[in-house]
């Protein structure tokens, strides 16, 4: 049996999902989690649930906000107090940036980005898409302890853990050390809605699209089914929409449950960033497009015709 | 003021991916090699740099095979002054890529004032080496930018997080940069930018020269495999307005009863 710290961020009070996730999968490991600042009770109560044993908070000057080196020190002082096997967390925008600094601090490698994984007697084997999707290998991790695992959000899923953890909660009084790199300012995004790589739907759009007022349909629609909305290589660079919308090879790497391709004609570069969604319609007027091949359900059709009569559907469907 | 751009070569994306006969890695004969498209931001960013810098000096740096040298030709051809390669093989991981950057800087006997890098590599994807790179040389980092301005020492710079968010970081040099799409707009290189780029000099270490041994590897992949071929889905024709209704109503049944998805 392993011994595991999972770490966790927090969003808006809520520990994220991908944190439930990593907890269900590690069912027969031993799993603490730790987490930067205050957690509510019933916080604690939901990641006990899934299984955490101990939660620990660390606390200290200049943690409130996230930096590479604050959050990597703090971390590191805490995990050698401690004797973990494991350490796993979400690759996340925090989670990429933090665990490779992090896991340099113990001479000790990261398996990055990994979409599931098993433990074969007390040991960490994953499997992870590399070359675009194009491939997948097993990976695993050499050298000294603790290893470190981050993990794609939505890859694993939510299986429940059969067994609860105590949940014992605990301060911890934390070091952020020397910051040379701080935030001085935070730019809020346009969009309220939840990040394309953590979303559990995404409507995106493409070059058939036409222009960037055009995707007021994709937005309506997403609004109604609880998506966010993204966007091909073509349309991000005909200027319809902003890079942080990309999906694909180099925008963002997907995995929501539900993708539905507007007008995305499914690029090698565009498949390598949503081929591992669960479920894929793809709309397009041309029926040899590539994305079809990828798709579980194709309409073949204009769009503009088509996504309004679906938000109808969606509408009646969910009662809105 | 010397600028340190690491650079990576990878399959171009369109290439056709063949797992080898044993699983241990891909077939590498008949790939095209690219600049990794993130570092061409990297390079970019570090000519701009350079033109309002007389002084300054940019060397490229890459660990990889050396059959093909494409990558740091190009680098050079666009602009940068001269080039390390770090003989290797192609499956590294990126700590001991990390640590043989490390040492070909070293090599160079030049102290880094700014070390600029893509954000990831799309052959890995694993978005590892500038971070672990900044710990090795014990210096400070900020990934995924999109912005970067530069007054005397002081670099402010903006990294994008989830939902196109940006954190505005304030770093003095040195330290390490991670580059993304949106930072700037990668030039071509010019004619005559090719042929002084055959000229311009490129040094040459072993992994050994630069202090890296198999004991440095800290992943290891295996069992490199084609994904599952998803089975052929289901295609409906709505080109007729007239069954737009019929089929969108079908397919949304299917997503709530076939699929589960609603």
């Amino acid at each position: 049996m392993a011994n595991v710290l999972v770490f966790a961020e927090q969003h808006d009070g809520h520990v994220k999902p991908v944190t439930l996730e990593i907890l269900g999968k590690l069912a027969g490991q031993t799993a603490d989690v730790v987490v930067f600042g205050d957690v509510s009770a019933e916080q604690i109560a939901l990641l006990a649930k899934n299984g955490a044993q101990n939660v620990h908070k660390l606390k200290g000057t200049n943690l409130d906000k996230y930096s590479p080196e604050g959050y990597a020190n703090a971390l590191a002082e805490f995990i050698k107090s401690k004797n973990y096997d494991y350490v796993f967390g979400g690759a996340t925008s925090v989670g990429k940036d933090l665990l490779p600094r992090l896991a340099t601090k113990f001479n000790a490698g990261l398996a990055s980005d990994v979409v599931n994984f098993v433990f074969e007697g007390g040991n960490f084997a994953g499997t992870r898409p590399l070359f675009a999707g194009k491939c997948l290998a097993k990976v695993e991790v050499t050298g000294p302890k603790p290893h470190f695992v981050s993990i794609r959000p939505n890859a694993l899923g939510m299986t429940a853990n059969p067994t609860a953890g105590a949940g014992t909660a605990s301060d911890v009084n934390a070091n952020a050390g020397e910051i040379r790199a701080a935030i001085k300012e935070i730019i809020k995004a346009a969009s309220t809605k939840v990040d394309l790589t953590e979303a559990n739907i995404i409507v995106t759009g493409g070059r058939a699209m036409k222009n960037a007022d055009n995707f007021k349909i994709l937005n309506e629609m997403a609004d109604v089914i609880g998506a966010t909305v993204g966007a091909s290589r073509a349309a991000v660079d005909s200027g319809f929409a902003p890079h942080s919308m990309q999906v694909g090879q180099t925008g963002k790497t997907v995995a929501p449950a539900l993708y539905i391709a507007c007008g995305v004609s499914g690029a090698i570069q565009h498949l390598a960033g949503m081929r591992t969604s669960k479920v894929i319609v793809a709309i397009n007027s041309d029926p040899d497009a590539p994305i079809f091949t990828k798709a579980d359900y194709g309409i073949v059709g204009d769009l503009f015709q088509i996504v309004p009569i679906m938000t109808q559907e969606f509408k009646k469907l969910l009662g809105k | 003021m010397n600028i340190f751009v690491c650079v990576k070569q990878v399959p171009d994306t369109e290439t056709k991916i063949v797992p080898t006969g044993d699983g241990s890695f891909i077939e590498t004969s008949s790939i095209k090699w690219i600049m990794n498209p993130y570092d061409e931001f990297a390079v970019e960013q570090a000519l701009l740099v350079k033109a309002s810098n007389a002084a300054a000096n940019v060397t490229v740096v890459r660990v990889g095979s050396v059959k093909d040298t494409e990558a740091l030709r190009t680098a050079m051809a666009m602009g940068a002054d001269d080039a390390v390669l770090v003989e290797a093989a192609d499956n590294l991981d990126s700590f001991s890529i990390a640590k043989a950057l490390k040492g070909a800087i070293d090599k160079t006997g030049k102290k880094p004032d700014l070390i600029l890098a893509g954000k990831q590599a799309i052959d890995d994807d694993a978005l590892q080496v500038p971070q672990i790179l900044a710990e090795m040389l014990n210096l400070p980092s900020v990934s995924v930018i999109v912005g970067f301005e530069l007054s005397g020492s002081t670099a402010k710079v903006k990294r994008e997080i989830e939902g196109g968010a940006l954190e505005v970081y304030e770093v003095n040099t040195p330290c390490i940069l991670a580059c993304n799409k949106g930072l700037n707009t990668p030039r071509y290189a010019s004619l005559p930018g090719i042929m002084k780029a055959k000229k311009k000099p490129m040094a040459q270490y072993s992994l050994s020269d630069v202090g890296v041994s198999d004991a440095d590897r800290r992943v290891k992949y295996s069992q490199f495999r084609l994904p599952p071929e998803k089975p052929p889905g289901k295609k409906f024709d709505a080109t007729d307005a007239a069954k737009q209704a019929e089929v969108v109503a079908q397919v949304i049944g299917l997503l709530r009863t076939e699929a589960k998805v609603l």
